[in-house]
C-alpha cells in the first residue's frame, strides 16, 4: 500500500480542492432567495437531524424559519417542544434570537392534513361521509406514500400562508422515513394516479349505469377483487370513489402545484446519505431523478463519518496509514501484550480504515457526480437530543 | 450446542439500519453445517441478500447461494435465498387458488396488483408471509419443493413487524375473507408457535436500544416468540478496562506512549506529534465505550439471550459474513 494518509477521508477531501466542491451550507440559509429546503435521502441516515440542525441554525443567523419534521426522535421532539401531534408550528424556545431571527417547529400528521384536505375541498355534509368511509380511513393512514404526499401537501400550505402574510421567510422540511428517497418524488403521483386511475374508474362503472363498460374482462377483475378483498370493502369503496369523485381534479391540481414549487427558484433540496455504500447508491439515483425534473439539488450531506477526533488532526508526519499502524501495533504488542500503546495504535489503525473507506466511497459518488457539492458531518459521539447538540451539527454541516 | 434447538423460523426485526439483514445473512450461514439446508428470505424488494452475496439479482424462485460455515466435523450444509415480492406472490395466489391465467395478467393491466399490494398492506403482507410459510410448515411442503431444516427471514423494521406476521386485527377488513382468511390462521399457528423466533438486532445507541425495548413488549403483546437480541456493530475492545477512565479524563502515561512508539521504530512521528493523536484517538474512543456500556447495561435488562457483533472497520464483504457467522455459532446463537 502506498503511505496514503488517513486524512485522505470524507473530511479532509472536501477542502482539499481536488473533485467536488464543498458545500456552502452558511451561503445557502444565508441567501434571502432560499425560501424552501427539503431534506431527503433513505431511512435512518439523520434526515430529520439535519433538518433541525439546518433549521435552528437559520434562525439563529437572523431568518424566520419553520421547520417540519416527521417522526423525530422522542427526546429531540421533547427538546424542540414538538411532542404534540397537532400540525401547528410552535415556537422553539431557547434559541439565541440577537440576530432577530425565529424558529417555529411542527410535527407531521399525515392523517389530519389529509383530513383537512378534504374539509377544504367538500361541503360539510359531504366531507363528513367521506372521512367516516372504512376506506378513505384505510387509504389516509397505510397508503404506501400517503405519508410523502402529505408532506409536500403541508409544505405547499405553509410556504403559502407565509409568504401572503410573512410570517417564515424560511421553510424547512424533513421528508418521511421511507425506504428509498425516491419514494418521496413518486408517492403524490402514484396517489394520485391511484385516485383517478382505471380502476378505480372501473369499480365507479357499474354504479353509473351504462352496461357498456361491463365487458368480460371487467367482470372478471371485479369477481377476482371482491374475492380478494371482500364485498364489504369493495361496496365501503364504490361509495368512496362515489363520493370523492369530484374531488379528485382538486386534489390533482394541489399535487401539481406542490410539484412546481419544488421546481421553483427558491428551493434547494440537501440530499442526505450515510457514508454505506446503500445509502450512497439512493443518494445518487435521487441526485439523477432531481435532475431529470428539474429540481434544484444544493449538495449532499454525508451524514455520522467517522470522525477524525479533535487533536487528533495532527500534522502530517504524525498520522499513520492502516498498515503502518496494524504493523506498529503488533510489533509493540509483541514486547507487552496488554500494552496501552498497541491499543492505542489498534483504535488509530481501525479509524484510519473506516475514514480511507468511506473517503472512497465519497469519491465513487463525486466521480459520478462532480457537480453535486458535498460536506462531510462526523458521527457526534452520542445520540443528537437537544439545541446544544443540534447547534454542533449545524456547526458541522457548515464547516465541513 | 445452539440456544434456539427447536426453532425452524428465524425472523430477523430490527430498527432500520441496524444490521437485520447482515445479521439474517450470517446467521443463515451459521445454521448452514453438517449437512442442513437453511433458507434465506428477503421481502423487502430490495435485493439486499444478492449485494451481500455478490451474484445476479434473484428471481421469484429459491436459488443455490452459498456453502455454509463448516461445522465442528468439517460438514458443512447449503445456503438457498428467495426473493419475495408482493406482486408475483399475489400472481401466483391467484393462479393457485382462482386458476387465473389470462385474467391474472389482465388484473395487473388494470392496476389491480398494484392496488392490492401496495393500497391494502394486510393483502401484501399475508402473500408475503403465506411464501414463506409455505417453505417454513411443519410436515414439509406440498408439490415435492425443497425441505429446510431451517428459514431465515430478514425481516421488516421493528416498526411494523407485529403487523406483518398478520397479528394486527385492524386490517380494515381487507384480508378477512376467502382463502386468505383460512391460510392466514394456518400461519398464526406456525408463528405463535415454539418453532419460530424473532431476533431483533440492534446498535449499542440510544434509539435502536430504546426500540428494542418497545418492540419486545409488542411482540409479547401479541404472543409471538420473542427470540435473542443481536448486538451489532459493537466497538472492538482495544483499551483495556483499566486504561479506559485514564484514557477519558487524558491522563495516559504519555512518557510510556512515547517510550513504546519509539520502541517500536516510530520515533520520528512520535516527535511529530504522534502521542497527542494517539492520547485524542483514545479519549474519543473512552467517550464512545462509556455512552455503549450504558446502551449494554440496558439491553442485559431485556431479559433476552443477546449476542455481539463487532464493527468491521472495512465493510461487511462475503468474507466478512462468514467471520460474522462463526462469532454467532460460538456465542450459541446457531
Ligand atoms: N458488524 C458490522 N460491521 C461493519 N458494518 C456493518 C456490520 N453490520 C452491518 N454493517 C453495515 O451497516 C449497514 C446497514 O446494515 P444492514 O443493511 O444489514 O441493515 P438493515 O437493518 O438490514 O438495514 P435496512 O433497515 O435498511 O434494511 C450496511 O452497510 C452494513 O454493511
Ligand atoms: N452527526 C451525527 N452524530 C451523531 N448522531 C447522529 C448524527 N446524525 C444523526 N444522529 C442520530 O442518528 C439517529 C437517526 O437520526 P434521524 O435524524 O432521526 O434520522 P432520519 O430522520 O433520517 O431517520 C438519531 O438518534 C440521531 O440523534
Ligand atoms: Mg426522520
Ligand atoms: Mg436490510
Amino acid at each position: 500500500m502506498s503511505r496514503g494518509r488517513p486524512r485522505v477521508g470524507p473530511l479532509a477531501r472536501t477542502g482539499d480542492g481536488t473533485g467536488a466542491d464543498a458545500l456552502d451550507v452558511d451561503a445557502l440559509i444565508g441567501d434571502p432567495a432560499t425560501r424552501i429546503v427539503v431534506c431527503c435521502g433513505s431511512g435512518g441516515v439523520g434526515k430529520t437531524t439535519t433538518s433541525a440542525a439546518l433549521a435552528l441554525r437559520a434562525a439563529e443567523q437572523g431568518r424566520r424559519v419553520v421547520v417540519l419534521t416527521i417522526d423525530p426522535a422522542r427526546r429531540l421532539a421533547q427538546s424542540m417542544g414538538i411532542e404534540e401531534l397537532d400540525n401547528t408550528p410552535r415556537p422553539v424556545v431557547g434559541i439565541d434570537d440577537a440576530a432577530g431571527g425565529a424558529l417555529d417547529a411542527m410535527m407531521l400528521d399525515m392523517k389530519r392534513t389529509f383530513d383537512e384536505v378534504v374539509e377544504s375541498q367538500a361541503s360539510g355534509d359531504k366531507a363528513a361521509q367521506i372521512l367516516a368511509n372504512p376506506f378513505y380511513v384505510a387509504l389516509s393512514s397505510s397508503f404506501a406514500g400517503t405519508q410523502e404526499y402529505m408532506a409536500m401537501e403541508k409544505l405547499g400550505q405553509v410556504h403559502r400562508a407565509a409568504e401572503a402574510d410573512g410570517t417564515y421567510d424560511l421553510v424547512v422540511v424533513d421528508t418521511p422515513p421511507s425506504r428509498s428517497a425516491l419514494d418521496f418524488l413518486d408517492a403524490p403521483e402514484r396517489l394520485s394516479s391511484f385516485l383517478d386511475g382505471r380502476f378505480i374508474r372501473l369499480l365507479l362503472a357499474p354504479a353509473r349505469g351504462p352496461a357498456r363498460f361491463m365487458t368480460a374482462g371487467v367482470g372478471l377483475v371485479t369477481g377476482a377483487v371482491t374475492k380478494l378483498i371482500g364485498a364489504q370493502v369493495l361496496r365501503d369503496m364504490q361509495t368512496f370513489v362515489a363520493a370523492f369523485d369530484t374531488l379528485f381534479g382538486g386534489f390533482r391540481a394541489r399535487a401539481e402545484r406542490t410539484f412546481a414549487l419544488l421546481q421553483a427558484d427558491g428551493t434547494a433540496f440537501l440530499v442526505v446519505a450515510a457514508p454505506e455504500p446503500d445509502a450512497l447508491r439512493e443518494a445518487a439515483y435521487f441526485t439523477e431523478r432531481l435532475a431529470e425534473d428539474a429540481m434544484p439539488l444544493a449538495g449532499l450531506v454525508v451524514n455520522r463519518c467517522s470522525a477524525v477526533p479533535t487533536g487528533a488532526e495532527g500534522p502530517d508526519g504524525a498520522v499513520l496509514s492502516t498498515d503502518e499502524a496494524t504493523t506498529a501495533a503488533t510489533r509493540v504488542a509483541k514486547r507487552d501484550p496488554v500494552s496501552v500503546t498497541a491499543g492505542l495504535l489498534r483504535l488509530h489503525a481501525d479509524r484510519a480504515r473506516a475514514v480511507e473507506r468511506e473517503g472512497r466511497l465519497v469519491e465513487r459518488f463525486s466521480a459520478a457526480h462532480p457537480d453535486v457539492p458535498v460536506v462531510a458531518v462526523p458521527a457526534l459521539a452520542g445520540d443528537v437530543h437537544d439545541l446544544d447538540g443540534l447547534r454542533e451539527v449545524g456547526r458541522l454541516l457548515a464547516d465541513g | 450446542m445452539s440456544d434456539w434447538p427447536d426453532v425452524r423460523l428465524h425472523v430477523v426485526t430490527g430498527k432500520g439500519g441496524t444490521g437485520k439483514s447482515t445479521v439474517a445473512a450470517a446467521l443463515a450461514l451459521a445454521l448452514a453445517y453438517g449437512g442442513r439446508d437453511v433458507l434465506l428470505c428477503e421481502v423487502e424488494g430490495r435485493q439486499g441478500i444478492a449485494r451481500m452475496f455478490d451474484v445476479e439479482p434473484l428471481p421469484y424462485e429459491e436459488r443455490r447461494l452459498a456453502t455454509g460455515l463448516p461445522g465442528r466435523r468439517g460438514r458443512a450444509g447449503t445456503v438457498h435465498a428467495l426473493h419475495v415480492d408482493p406482486e408475483s406472490a399475489l400472481l401466483e395466489y391467484l393462479a393457485m387458488y382462482y386458476r387465473l391465467g389470462r385474467a391474472g395478467r389482465l388484473l395487473d393491466r388494470f392496476g389491480v396488483v398494484d392496488f392490492a399490494t401496495t393500497l391494502a398492506p394486510g393483502v401484501r403482507d399475508v402473500l408475503l408471509t403465506g411464501k414463506i410459510y409455505e417453505a417454513a410448515k411443519p410436515g414439509g411442503r406440498r408439490g415435492g419443493g425443497r425441505a429446510y431444516d431451517a428459514v431465515v427471514l430478514d425481516a421488516p423494521p421493528t416498526g411494523r413487524i407485529v403487523q406483518f406476521l398478520g397479528v394486527s386485527s385492524e386490517l380494515a377488513g381487507l384480508a378477512k375473507v376467502g382463502p386468505i382468511r383460512s391460510q392466514s390462521d394456518a400461519m398464526m399457528g406456525l408463528f405463535r408457535s415454539e418453532a419460530t423466533a424473532v431476533h431483533l438486532t440492534t446498535v449499542l445507541e440510544e434509539m435502536p436500544v430504546q426500540e428494542t425495548a418497545d418492540g419486545i413488549a409488542e411482540l409479547r403483546e401479541a404472543g409471538l416468540p420473542v427470540g435473542g437480541v443481536v448486538v451489532d456493530q459493537v466497538r472492538p475492545r482495544d483499551l483495556g478496562d483499566e486504561h479506559l477512565a485514564a484514557a477519558a479524563a487524558g491522563t495516559l502515561d504519555r512518557e510510556l506512549v512515547a517510550h513504546d512508539l519509539r520502541a517500536a521504530g516510530l520515533a520520528e512521528e512520535a516527535d511529530a506529534g504522534l502521542v497527542d493523536v494517539l492520547l485524542a484517538d483514545g479519549r474519543d474512543h473512552a467517550v464512545r465505550r462509556r455512552l455503549e456500556d450504558e446502551q449494554r447495561a440496558l439491553v442485559a435488562d431485556l431479559g433476552r439471550p443477546a449476542y455481539e457483533l463487532p464493527r468491521l472497520a472495512g465493510g461487511v464483504d462475503l468474507g466478512g459474513l462468514y467471520e460474522l457467522a462463526g462469532l454467532l455459532r460460538e456465542q450459541g446463537m446457531a
